[in-house]
């Protein structure tokens, strides 16, 4: 008489299956969760993979300054020594943390508040609401960036509020766009007429048909957030010597270029590594979804 | 029989732009437009019209999705609109709807249980709802393992029923059923009225059925209402408008029912061809809305809008034809 759960956890595996199938289907998208996963793997093992992890701090070694890549310093070594393939394994700590911490400081909120916009479209809360998120997308990004991080003190914590502060408006923006339409469908008018709660519509009935979108913006946002750190740290507002930013890292190389061209050009390749990587993921996860909707 | 709910005089206008050179004049659209009916207990209202002569704007209103322009609605002689008050929960149990196409009215990201549990958590909250969800799927004839599926594993008949369930969990004495049928194949069809009807005089439900599909309503309505551009042109007994109906857009619509033998040939009214299709309602015609349509229009309809005259007990017209200036029959 109870009905079987397991069928439905049947279903959610053969789903995944089936997902999977869609997603492996282009190889690009393949590639890109590959390159991810190593990129993850090295961030968070870094102390054990890298060769020199006491190169990841403070550290010098005239003797070997200005290496040229070798067999013993795969990318060369920077001008006071330091292997520049261990800094950058520890330099993706810096860019994947980033990433993370900033898109989870910038999805609740920005989600939250294209929810309540698009749920009341057409009302004072929507035109609040979506004119604020007008004003923070109308400042070029880079520059809002620039200009918080050179009023603070120039550090990683700092950087990331600056980030953070210019990239809620893009998850407003697409909540709301899907929110807007989602709220003619006839099943919100189904629990309205019910009598559910605003917070029972906005999280239960719109917020689930919302999740794919999100997810496959956060994979293709990834890149870009660790792009605006880099670039940040580039300029000397991000990541600070001695710690190994790959932004820093390009930044200190590029005062001897085109000589000693291992030094930046190395941490410039780790960043497109990266940044490419996450941008073939959410590619692949958006065709996934897309092909979901069908 | 009582009745059950009334609406008297239900406008419902939509402000859709502006026109004018200075954006003054706002341009609206009638889509219900003085509306009168009373559904009494235990039987099945029809509702019939074209598509946008405004037929589901009533039901969306007596859900409380609009507030009427105009006019009100009462339920067991309470108006369901009194300023800004929030209706009722009690109300909001006894009247329950089931929209035309249960593709939207499921939503894609919840379990079947999920759906048919809501009313439940709001109206009657239970700690082991399960067995009551699995005797309204039951009720439905759904099987009971499927509270755990999603609506995209389930068929349009399914999904159908799954709705129905949805309605049927609070116990309602009232449900609006927006062409329950529509958007399903015709084999199924038949199953889902079938089912309305047997639930019916399972838990003594009065129906508002609306459709588009007359022939349907001869075998399931007790009344039916013809709507025609935002107001009600004729209402009768089942019966009685099938055999003898007086409106001309009523007789156009039954002569256009496609029959198979000389014996149904023979029930239908004279032949009227139907000319043009309905206006939209953003320019109503004057008059009589229906006149430029109609095979007997006179000098009149195009100036003056008819009124409603009983013309027999319980058969109500709304054509000058009928009116008593006009002598009537």
């Amino acid at each position: 008489m109870v009905p079987a759960k397991p069928l439905a956890s049947a279903k959610r595996m053969e789903n995944l299956r089936r997902n999977w199938y869609k997603f492996s289907r282009n190889r690009m998208s393949i590639l890109g969760l590959f390159t991810v996963l190593l990129v993850t793997f090295l961030a968070v093992f870094a102390p054990l993979v890298a060769p020199y992890p006491k190169h990841a701090s403070a550290f010098v070694d005239f003797a070997n300054a200005s290496r040229p890549p070798s067999l013993e310093y795969p990318f060369g070594t920077d001008v006071i020594g330091r292997d520049i393939l261990s800094r950058i394994f520890f330099g993706f700590r810096f860019s994947l943390g980033m990433g993370v911490i900033v898109l989870s400081l910038v999805v609740p909120p920005g989600v939250v508040l294209g929810l309540v916009a698009g749920y009341n479209q057409g009302t004072w809360l929507d035109t609040v609401i979506m004119r604020i998120t007008d004003i923070f997308l109308a400042v070029p990004s880079l520059v809002l960036a620039l200009a918080i991080c050179s009023v603070l003190t120039p550090n990683l914590f700092n950087a990331m509020l600056a980030v953070s502060l210019m990239w809620w408006p893009w998850y407003a923006r697409l909540v709301y766009g899907l929110a807007s339409t989602l709220r003619n469908e006839f099943f919100v008018a189904s629990a309205e007429t019910i009598g559910a709660s605003k917070f029972h519509i906005l999280f239960r009935e719109i917020l689930p048909n919302c999740i794919s979108p999100i997810f496959t913006k956060m994979s293709l946002d990834m890149g870009w957030v660790i792009i605006i750190g880099s670039a940040l740290s580039f300029v000397g507002l991000g990541v600070q010597a001695p710690r190994p930013g790959l932004g820093t890292m390009v930044s200190d190389g590029s005062k001897y270029l085109p000589e000693q061209w291992w030094i930046s050009v190395f941490p410039s390749l780790a960043i497109v590594l990266v940044v490419l990587g996450f941008n073939l993921l959410g590619d692949g996860l958006r065709d996934m979804f897309a092909a979901e909707e069908v | 029989m009582t009745d059950l709910l009334t609406a008297t005089g239900l406008k419902k206008h939509f402000v859709i732009g502006q026109s004018g050179i200075l954006k003054r004049k706002p341009i609206t659209v009638k889509a219900v437009d003085g509306v009168s009916f009373a559904v009494r207990e235990g039987e099945t209202f029809g509702l019939v019209g074209e598509s946008g002569s405004g037929k589901s704007t009533v039901a969306y209103t007596i859900i409380g999705m609009y507030q009427p322009t105009e006019g009100n609605i009462a339920f067991r002689g309470q108006s369901l609109f009194q300023g800004d008050k929030k209706r009722s929960s009690a109300v909001k149990k006894e009247i329950q709807i089931v929209f035309q196409d249960p593709g939207s009215s499921l939503n894609p990201r919840r379990t079947v249980k999920q759906i048919v549990e809501l009313p439940l958590q709001i109206h009657q909250p239970e700690k082991d709802p399960l067995p009551k969800i699995v005797r309204l799927l039951e009720m439905v004839e759904l099987p009971p393992d499927y509270v755990h599926k999603y609506p995209q594993m389930l068929g349009g008949g399914e999904k159908q029923m799954v709705a129905i369930a949805r309605a049927l969990a609070t116990n309602p004495s009232f449900v609006i059923l927006d062409e329950p049928t529509s958007a399903l194949d015709v084999s199924i069809q038949a199953k889902i009225i079938n089912l309305l009807i047997r639930l019916q005089e399972e838990f003594h439900l009065s129906y508002l059925f609306i459709t588009h599909d007359l022939s349907l309503m001869r075998n399931v309505a007790s009344r039916v209402a013809i709507m025609y551009l935002g107001k009600i042109c004729e209402i009768a007994e089942a019966a009685e408008f099938f055999r003898n109906p007086y409106h001309p857009y009523t007789q156009m619509l039954l002569s256009s029912i496609p029959v198979v033998s000389a014996a149904e040939e023979e029930l239908k009214p004279k032949k009227i061809t139907s000319r043009g299709e309905i206006p939209s309602p953003v320019n109503v015609p004057s008059g009589c809305s229906f006149h430029p349509r109609c095979p007997e229009k006179m000098d009149l309809c195009s100036m003056e809008d008819p009124l409603m005259v009983e013309v027999e007990e319980g058969h109500t017209v709304r054509c000058h034809l009928f009116s008593p200036e006009q002598g009537g029959l």
